[in-house]
């Protein structure tokens, strides 16, 4: 190889003959300057050829690449974040998530004579869709249909191309999936897309139209918490039409799950309770205010409502006369009949105008300030006191107490239990109810209170009205000796204790142990009885609202009575306060077995974790042995 | 000592490829804001800093040494690109980068050099006129062995480059008339067969290079964006902020290959004169210093650095203005890349060691 002459380069270097190489090279350099010239003019070439292509490119006609520079975009895609579940205490899911297609249209490239035919394909309003467009303004991206079936989807995909409908994308999305047949729907409440006045709202301050958003219930209260940051997919348009992928996605962020203190066990006990009956059951841990259970009947069906209902599907589920959408546990304002008597009892009692000892005369009835006020037992109880009282809802005895008492120490006493106050549980519109007093009065029909109004009151007839899970709070808060604590849905919160009664414990034990007889000693709520749990209940049975009394006669409806039943257990140290409002149930115990059968299935479920418990020591304790005996023989031997 | 090689370095290259070098690294600052490459321009800055040390230290060796130790270098090479098949790093479904230390070299921009001398040395040691056969089919036979091997990486823009490095010797070294009629036309009639070997993306490419619209989706894709890009450009260029071609990420790598079309989209027409000026200033330097090179050896290292760099903007340029195919090789100096700015820092290293010894001593 000629390469290999590197050494005898070195060795000519030394020749004589070097010198005349050297010329021989110098003429060489000067013989390559033409060459050189030649590459010199090749370069200059080549510069102008360059320079030409950007010339016509960049001077000569600009505007045609400039267009198509516009003409390309990125088409941002959202990635949709799942919301939390929504769980039992235990952990059990309530509210899940079901993946599914949702057809959404790009603004941008929505042409106006497209949208009937898409509209026509997919059973779509068009006066709907097209006030949608109009409406949400400010997206460019909005979702029209969800829960695309497999034939909408095959028919989006083989006309989303760039001559027939390009405006349509398919995304896919989650489906909120409720229970069947409206289970616990008030608590768990619904998700839907976000309406105008909504999107003012300050919870709502960083949603956008079109978005989904809890309606109500635990839905709208955790709004923030179940949501999760929709994530986006860029994908790159060129001006053919071409789509590429590009790699900077933004994942979404689901939302975290939310556990509540439901228990589904008692949640299904009480459900099937009230099936096909008007009222409400809630469950509470009064040693804490935790919400074990609460329905509301008549119920809906919040998978009707998930994403995009039609107007026509919300005004029927707005306009129906039952209210399926009201939550009666918290919503519902009636009169609270005798239940509201424990709550006398410890007022007079407190207050010193009876004793335990105090004996009123009942005949069937009693006249006050001109009025004759009839006693449900039209018999009459004869000569009763307190125990007996509470345990038989003797009228004239609370009348006669409401009487001494005056109107103004027993709202002093109703507002400690919690009456005419909203309780501050966790969901959206609750109702204050109302307990009156003189200045209650003068502010709202500025009128002075007349004695005679107090007489009804003490039976929680007249203008005192409560949600049923306000009665459930006061009545749990008495057998928590006093203490009420803030009812809540959310597991592993703090309990919150809003207000204690400083009460006499020899009061409050006769109050409670006259609740004892409404259950254990032939009282009105003897159907509760429950062999071997002690339970102190109260019942009660209200005359419907004087408003609603005159509706209901001009419709020409029954004017049938609202049972109530409301009772804690076991008796000393009460771990579950039930309030069942059976509306229209005639008397009051109707109501008594729906509660009865929740606090039986409370301590069923608490008997059953403790056999399985005792179980699994055995079975420890057991093998132990096992594993020790033979140790032991040894030993022996 | 050190005093006089920094007095003999050609300061007219060095401050023209400074300028090159810092309009390149503006560059891909900007292309590369908020993209996962947003730390390319302080690497580029790190790679142009040490391959000015490069350049120096190339400078002041005897570029009489290197060519007596060349056919050391030429087997090194070899297995150097042996080495980068067998244990190279595989990115893009291409082999051509090996790890040593921290950094990711890509060997078949080393190799460049190593035949610039080969060539040099070659050519230097045939003392006719003319050339024959013989030596040309030597010749190029000795540059066709690696230009095999890194296209199978496959590489075939950076195996490109070696060709003109060959040609510009061979016709420094002279050429009869009929021999290179005789060459041409072969190469012309042996084009199509070469098409025929070509692999299918490369076939793809030079279709869609003669008729980008034919393919839009596919590989006219990035023909087309780029040629889009710079026409957005206009006259006096969108700035930083208007170019949507480069920041909307239509402009497939707008750091490196495609480091022109940005910018072009950012400075316009009077931008991309002012650099390609830069460039031709450039190219005439080396060639300045090949005219007054002392000996033959010293021409063909000069031509061969220039020929190169003309081929490289020629080509990379052409294929930003939708004048040449997409072969995918940088723009010297430019291009953010490690192994190529060695490389070129290298090639005028050398350029500067023929200066330093162009008087004779």
């Amino acid at each position: 190889m000629a390469l290999i002459h590197s050494e005898r380069d070195r060795e000519e270097q030394l020749d004589p003959e070097r010198l005349r190489n050297q010329d021989h090279l110098r003429d060489d350099t000067k013989k390559a300057s033409g060459k050189i010239a030649i590459f010199q003019y090749l370069t200059v070439g080549v510069f102008v050829f360059l320079i030409s292509g950007f010339w016509t490119l960049q001077v000569q006609n600009p505007d045609v690449y400039s267009q198509a520079a516009e003409n390309n975009r990125i088409k941002s895609t959202p990635i949709l974040a799942p919301r939390g579940k929504i769980l039992d205490r235990d952990g059990r899911v309530i509210v899940d998530n079901k993946a599914s297609y949702s057809l959404l249209l790009n603004r941008d490239e929505i042409k106006p004579e497209h949208l009937r035919p898409i509209a026509d394909e997919l059973q779509l309003d068009y006066a709907d869709l097209t006030t949608k467009i109009r409406r949400m303004s400010s997206r460019p991206q909005i979702i029209i249909k969800d829960q695309l079936t497999r034939d909408e989807m095959a028919w989006v995909e083989s006309h989303q191309d760039a001559h027939t409908y390009p405006e349509m994308q398919v995304v896919r999305a989650w489906r909120r999936q409720y229970p069947q047949d409206g289970f616990a729907a008030h608590v768990t409440g619904y998700v839907g897309e976000i309406s105008e006045a909504e999107l003012n709202a300050p919870q709502f301050i960083d949603r956008n139209q079109g978005d989904i958003i809890g309606k109500d219930g635990l839905e709208k209260e955790y709004d923030s918490t179940l949501r999760g940051v929709d994530g986006q997919q860029r994908v790159l348009v060129d001006n053919m039409g071409r789509e590429r992928q590009m790699e900077n996605a933004r994942e979404a962020v689901p939302g975290k799950d939310l556990r509540t203190t439901l228990d589904l066990d008692l949640q299904a006990v009480a459900e099937l309770a009230m099936q096909d009956k008007r009222g409400a059951v809630v469950a509470l841990d009064p040693r804490n205010g935790e919400v074990l259970a609460m329905v509301s009947r008549p119920t809906f069906d919040p998978n009707k409502f998930t994403g995009r209902i039609s107007r026509k599907d919300w005004d029927e589920m707005a306009n129906d006369p039952h209210k399926p959408l009201l939550n009666r546990a918290i919503q519902a304002q009636l009169a609270p009949g005798s239940t509201f008597k424990p709550i006398m009892a410890i007022a007079g009692l407190e207050t010193g105008v009876v004793d335990p000892e105090t004996q009123f005369h009942c005949s069937g009835g009693a006249s006050f300030y001109g009025h004759y006020y009839a006693c449900h037992l039209k018999g009459g109880h004869g000569n009763i006191s307190l125990h007996r009282a509470i345990a038989q809802s003797c009228d004239v005895y609370f009348y006669n107490v409401g009487n001494r008492l005056g109107i103004d120490r027993i709202a002093h006493y109703a507002d400690i239990a919690g009456i005419g106050r909203r309780t501050g549980i966790d969901l959206p519109n609750e109702t204050q109810g109302t307990m009156p007093s003189t200045k209650w009065k003068m502010r709202v029909a500025r009128q002075k209170w007349y004695a005679g109004e107090t007489i009804s009151v003490a039976i929680g007839q007249g203008a005192v009205t409560v949600s049923p899970l306000q009665i459930v709070a006061a009545l749990g808060g008495l057998g928590e000796r006093g203490r009420w604590y803030q009812p809540h849905l959310v597991y592993g919160e703090h309990a919150k204790l809003l207000r204690q009664g400083n009460f006499k414990p020899e009061n409050l034990e006769q109050v409670i142990s006259g609740m004892y007889g409404v259950v254990n000693e032939g009282g009105t709520g003897r159907a509760a009885y429950i062999p071997g749990i002690k339970i102190s209940g109260k019942t009660g049975t209200a005359q419907l609202a004087a408003t609603e009394r005159t509706k209901g006669a001009k419709k020409g409806n029954a004017l049938a009575n609202n049972a109530w039943f409301v009772a804690f257990a076991p008796t000393e140290k009460p771990e579950i306060a039930v309030v069942a409002l059976f509306e229209n149930a005639e008397e009051s115990y109707n109501a008594v077995p729906i509660v009865r059968d929740v606090i039986k299935a409370y301590f069923d479920k608490k008997q059953r974790e403790q056999n399985l418990q005792a179980r699994n020591t055995l079975l420890e304790s057991i093998t132990h042995n096992l594993f020790t005996l033979p140790a032991l023989a040894v030993v022996a031997q | 000592m050190i005093a006089r090689s920094l007095r003999e370095l050609d300061w007219a290259l060095v401050a023209v490829t400074l300028v090159l070098c810092c309009l390149g690294i503006l560059q891909i600052y900007s292309a590369t804001i908020d993209t996962r490459w947003h730390d390319a321009w302080w690497k580029q800055i790190i790679w142009v800093v040490s391959g000015l040390l490069m350049m120096w230290a190339a400078a002041n060796i005897d570029y009489h040494a290197l060519l007596g130790r060349v056919s050391y270098l030429y087997g090194a090479a070899l297995v150097l690109l042996l080495v980068t098949a067998f244990v190279g790093n595989k990115v893009f479904g291409s082999t051509r980068w090996i790890k040593i230390g921290g950094f990711t070299l890509q060997t078949s921009e080393f190799v460049k050099i190593v035949l610039i001398l080969l060539v040099a040395k070659y050519l230097t040691d045939i003392k006719a006129e003319n050339l024959e056969w013989k030596d040309i089919a030597k010749l190029a036979g000795l540059v066709a062995v690696p230009m095999l091997l890194v296209m199978k990486e496959p590489d075939l823009g950076t195996s490109l480059t070696y060709i003109p490095i060959l040609i510009a010797g061979i016709l420094m070294a002279g050429l009869r008339w009929r021999y290179f009629l005789i060459i041409t036309g072969v190469l012309v009639l042996t084009l199509p067969i070469g098409y025929y070997f070509l692999k299918p993306y490369q076939k793809d490419r030079l279709v869609s290079f003669i008729n980008p619209d034919r393919d839009p989706k596919g590989t006219g894709f990035q023909v087309i964006q780029s040629r889009i890009a710079v026409g957005n450009g206009g006259m006096w260029g969108r700035g930083a902020k208007e170019s949507s071609q480069t920041h909307l990420g239509f402009l497939p790598v707008p750091h490196t290959d495609f480091i022109f079309s940005s910018f072009a989209e950012e400075h316009g027409f009077v931008g991309i004169v002012v650099a390609l000026v830069l460039y031709f200033l450039l190219i005439m330097q080396v060639v300045q210093n090949a005219q007054t090179a002392i000996d033959r050896a010293g021409i063909y290292v000069c031509m061969g650095v220039a020929a190169l760099l003309l081929f490289h903007v020629l080509v990379n340029v052409g294929m930003v203005v939708g004048r040449m195919p997409v072969t995918g090789i940088p723009l010297p100096l430019m291009s953010s890349g490690g192994s190529n700015t060695w490389s070129i820092f290298l090639m005028l290293g050398l350029v500067n060691s023929v200066r330093m010894r162009r008087f004779v001593n």
